[in-house]
């Protein structure tokens, strides 16, 4: 073998990119932590899907999970803030640069606790963003207090029971009028690829809890956020593919298995049927079936829900389609006459 | 010191005593929910019309209807617009507190009532003018459900006779209220006030000495609130995004600036808003979200009061710390708590100053008239920005929601200044940049905006540890480097907020030093301990912080100096502190007023003599 022998070209994007231009820096998380499978399909589906990575921005509050926006999107702006105050920071930067692709990431307490206000008026207003809840049940960066989704009697590694009932982020953020709501598990690649990249072309909040394991506080015997308890009680509604708005839908639907979704973007979330028939429009049967799953102490994974029709915020506010950080002075800057009118009219 | 120009007093024909010409105080007594507020304005904008300066002064209850209110014009030659204590002429329009308002006045002051009160049995050292107020507004006011709210139109016209206001000045004042889509409004109104009027001039004599006379000291002056001053400042700063709270007295400032983007801000050829407005879900979030903006390059704001400020603690500590821009206008009002929301005071100066856990400073600009809320706001909009900071504009309540006389506003002749952001072009030319080095030695290290089309552009932001290229640190040398440099900025900023206003009194060896809103209070003073006891005062206005070396100067150049505060703890006084030597805080005085209405000079002359051993 010679040496003058030509490497094997580089795998890149649409964008020619390569998935090393997705990397963040290197985590600091515990090794096994969910939250690092997270990370690493945000990085898949961003490369895969050709998103240019500066034309993103990461948000995120406090805790563990808040720590990873540190660990993918290396090119795009982060922005680490105060406890439970994401939605406010990233409602503010998508104000200003309304072009900006936006991606949090928090955790049970950083959304459930101190942020539930916060989430909940994200999403009534139906900012567009993707909101992923790390959920594993504790508090990891102060070393393992229950949070406010911990399950009735899960347990503490101490063996302590926890004893009252836990909030359910998706029925809350259906009930809140979400307009995507999807429960995927970290140890579930393809599923949450598929879930990712459908909240990637979503024009309003898209709400994503991710079962993600706590794998120094919450992964033993008695804990119901844990490896095993997971493998043993996830209920997957369906199986999804996302084919993107820029690749040929070519392959045949078979009428009866598969429901197609349609995204704002001309991308389709393909859902085909498992062992029920499950129609993610229609939000009371989504509520419905969460109720259900959880008496049975059962966690549905999939999409929830999906409305592709309701305008989010920026719609709302009927702002100008240029991003307001940078509109020139002659935008922003009323004329001189303007202020000469309203003078006599205070006269 | 006066402001204006003095012309002698006159007297008229058929007065036992010398006339009060343009200089007396009237106040209205009235019941919230009445619709007094339109009266009373009127009555106001006819004398200003008149070319008599005035100010206005409205306290009332943190309440929607049924309790007391008064509001208090003041006309004077002098051109003093500050609160006057004393009481000449009060219009007592309501049962619960009328007997209380007509025992506090001074002796030989005026009283409009209505007549069931029969409050002339009370005093026989004032005026009294009775006036069956039922039963003039029956024939005017033929539907009764109006009549509560017309009545009040009434006085208008009995004191526009008592006081020799000119009826066509009353007419035009109406008229302007009104507006001219409610033409039937202002003539049903008109009619209550010429019933006024009339009655008035066929029934009393006149026996108190106030009344006006014509002047031409208001010739193209406007009236105007500071905080529709604010939100027009504000507006031609080029404001991109408004996150807000309601909250007293606040609300209206932001309410303006909804009423005048709605107007001015929106592209003429697609209808669209060039600007965000978002009522938030609490001051946390209308912080946050303010911050959020400025770091993707909005110009960004919130508008709220103390107890926001107090929500708002945590957030501004992340903006001081992690370097975003935002304006924040605190209309100061009464506290601690929910104090009294709808009573003035000087109460957040200390805690701004240095808001929020660790070492934190936070630089404040502090306007004293609406003219310097339109300018001070522009600036601070390009101070945040160029010192990537949050900055407070100080106001308070008796600055935002009175109204006020003013020179009309100057339009910004400064192009805006965005301060240190670099482009994907100046990448081009960098290679790279580190988000915190201080390049320039001005503390204020270069930013790039989120989307900006470049690879290099990218850099994370975070209220934890960071080196100065925004990586996550805990190394002791980064910390410090790190707050040092921010030490180091403050001091920059010491030649860039707005410079102290200093008036040096000929042989003067006492001092005044003041800010905000006590500004008419202490310039009156100044006139009083002139005129009334031969002392010369100098006086320093602090219109921003932080200090800097002219501060030091005024105290050294004093024996002593009077530090007027609007709040129980000295708060200006104490800022002070921080900075100055002992020697100059041992030259320091204070003279605190609050009760929650606007300081007055009489106040400030009494404590200064007290304190002065005269």
């Amino acid at each position: 073998m010679g040496t003058t022998a030509t490497p094997p070209p580089k795998k890149v994007n649409r964008l020619g990119l390569e998935v090393v231009n997705y990397k963040g820096s290197k985590t600091t998380l515990c090794a096994g932590c969910g939250h690092n499978a997270v990370s690493e399909r945000v990085v898949e589906c961003f490369y895969e899907m050709g998103i240019q990575p500066w034309t993103v921005a990461k948000f995120s509050g406090i805790g563990c999970s808040s720590k990873s926006p540190a660990y993918f999107l290396g090119l795009s702006h982060g922005f680490n803030g105060v406890h439970g105050r994401m939605p406010a920071i990233a409602t503010g930067a998508l104000l200003a640069n309304r072009n900006l692709l936006g991606i949090g990431v928090t955790g049970d307490g950083d959304t459930a606790s101190i942020g539930l206000g916060q989430f909940m008026h994200l999403v009534r207003r139906n900012m567009p963003l993707i909101y992923i809840i790390e959920n594993n049940g504790v508090y990891g960066l102060t070393k393992g207090q229950f949070s406010a989704t911990a399950d009735v009697g899960s347990t503490l590694k101490t063996g302590a029971p926890n004893d009252l009932p836990p909030f359910d982020c998706c029925a809350l953020a259906l009930e809140w009028g979400a307009t995507f709501v999807a429960r995927s598990f970290s140890g579930d690649k393809k599923q949450l690829q598929a879930i990712l990249k459908a909240a990637i072309a979503h024009q309003g909040l898209s709400v994503i809890d991710v079962i993600s394991p706590c794998v120094t506080f919450n992964d033993h015997a008695g804990s119901t956020k844990s490896y095993s308890y997971m493998k043993e009680h996830e209920q997957v509604l369906h199986d999804l593919d996302f084919v993107p708005h820029y690749e040929d839908i070519a392959v045949e639907i078979p009428e009866g298995e598969v429901r197609d979704v349609e995204m704002h973007d001309g991308s389709h979330l393909r859902i085909r049927k498992l062992d029920r028939e499950y129609d993610p429009t229609r939000k009371l049967t989504a509520l419905a079936a969460l109720g259900e799953a959880q008496t049975k102490g059962e966690v549905l994974t999939g999409v929830l829900y999906v409305d592709t029709a309701k305008p989010n915020f920026l719609q709302i506010l009927n702002m100008t389609g240029d991003p307001l950080a940078t509109l020139p002075e002659s935008k922003t800057r009323p004329s001189r006459a303007v202020l000469d009118q309203v003078m006599e009219e205070l006269r | 010191m006066s402001t204006l120009e003095v012309s002698p007093a006159s007297s008229g024909p058929g007065q036992s005593g010398p006339f009060l010409v343009n200089d007396f105080s009237i106040q209205v007594a009235t019941v919230n929910g009445s619709g007094s507020q339109t009266a009373n304005t009127v009555l106001m904008r006819a004398i200003f019309q008149m070319g008599i300066p005035v100010s206005g002064k409205n306290m009332f209850p943190s309440n929607i209807a049924g309790l007391p209110t008064w509001f208090t014009i003041r006309a004077s030659r002098h051109g003093y617009i500050g609160r006057r204590k004393e009481i000449d002429f009060l219009v007592a329009m309501n049962p619960e507190t009328a007997r209380e308002d007509v025992m506090k006045l001074d002796s030989g002051a005026a009283v409009v009532y209505d007549e069931p009160l029969k409050l002339s049995e009370l005093r026989g050292d004032l005026h009294f003018y009775p006036v069956p107020f039922d039963k003039l507004v029956a024939p005017v006011c033929p539907e009764p459900k109006l009549r509560k709210l017309v009545r009040n139109m009434i006085y208008d016209g009995v004191v526009a006779w008592l006081l020799s206001i000119e009826m066509p000045e009353i007419r035009k004042a109406l008229v302007k209220q009104f507006g001219p889509k409610k033409a039937k409004a202002a003539d049903l109104n008109w009619g209550a006030c010429q019933a006024g009027f009339d009655y008035a001039a066929k029934t009393f004599t006149k026996s108190d000495p106030c009344r006006v006379e014509r002047m031409n000291l208001t010739a193209g002056k406007i009236i105007i609130d500071g905080n529709a001053a604010c939100a027009l400042g504000a507006m031609f700063a080029g404001c991109t995004v408004v996150t807000w709270y309601p909250i007293t007295p606040s609300s209206s400032l932001v309410e303006s600036m909804i009423g005048y983007m709605r107007r001015f801000r929106h592209d003429p050829d697609t209808g669209k808003a060039n600007y965000a407005i978002v009522q938030a879900e609490d001051e946390i979030a209308s912080i946050g979200m303010a911050l959020g903006a400025g770091w993707a390059g909005a110009r960004s704001m919130t508008a709220t009061s103390g107890p926001g400020v107090s929500l708002m603690s945590e957030f501004i500590g992340l903006g001081y710390y992690a370097e975003l821009p935002a304006v924040i206008f605190d209309v100061e009002r009464v506290g601690p708590s929910t104090g009294l929301p709808t009573r003035t005071a000087q109460g957040d100066l200390l805690k701004n100053a240095l808001l929020s856990h660790g070492d934190t400073r936070h630089p404040m600009f502090i306007p004293a008239s609406p003219e310097e809320c339109f300018s001070m706001s522009q600036d601070a909009f390009d101070f945040a920005e160029q010192f990537q900071t949050p900055v407070f504009v100080m106001t308070d309540l008796d600055l935002g929601m009175n109204n006020w006389m003013a020179d009309p506003f100057q339009y910004p002749e400064k192009p805006i200044a965005r301060g240190k952001v670099l482009t994907a072009e100046d990448l081009d030319r960098l290679g790279c940049f580190a988000r915190y080095r201080d390049v320039d030695g001005d503390g204020v290290g270069y930013r790039t905006l989120p989307g900006t089309n470049h690879p290099s552009a990218a850099y994370f932001t975070r209220g934890s540890g960071h080196n100065d290229k925004a990586q996550y640190t805990e190394r002791e040398d980064d910390y410090v480097n790190n707050v040092d440099r921010l030490s180091h900025k403050f001091d920059v900023m010491r030649r860039f907020v707005p410079q102290p206003f200093i008036h040096t009194a000929q042989g003067a060896r006492i001092g005044f030093i003041a800010a905000g809103t006590s500004d008419y209070a202490v310039r009156e003073s100044c006139d009083q301990l002139q005129r009334e006891h031969g002392i010369p005062v100098s006086y320093m206005r602090i219109r921003g912080y932080p200090f800097n070396q002219q501060l030091d100067d005024f105290i050294r150049r004093h024996e002593r100096v009077y530090v007027v505060d609007q709040n129980r703890d000295a708060q200006l006084l104490c800022l002070m502190k921080l900075d100055l030597t002992t020697d100059l805080v041992a030259k320091l005085r204070s003279i605190r007023y609050y009760s929650g209405l606007p300081i007055d000079a009489r106040s400030v002359t009494d404590d200064v003599i007290q304190q002065e051993g005269k």
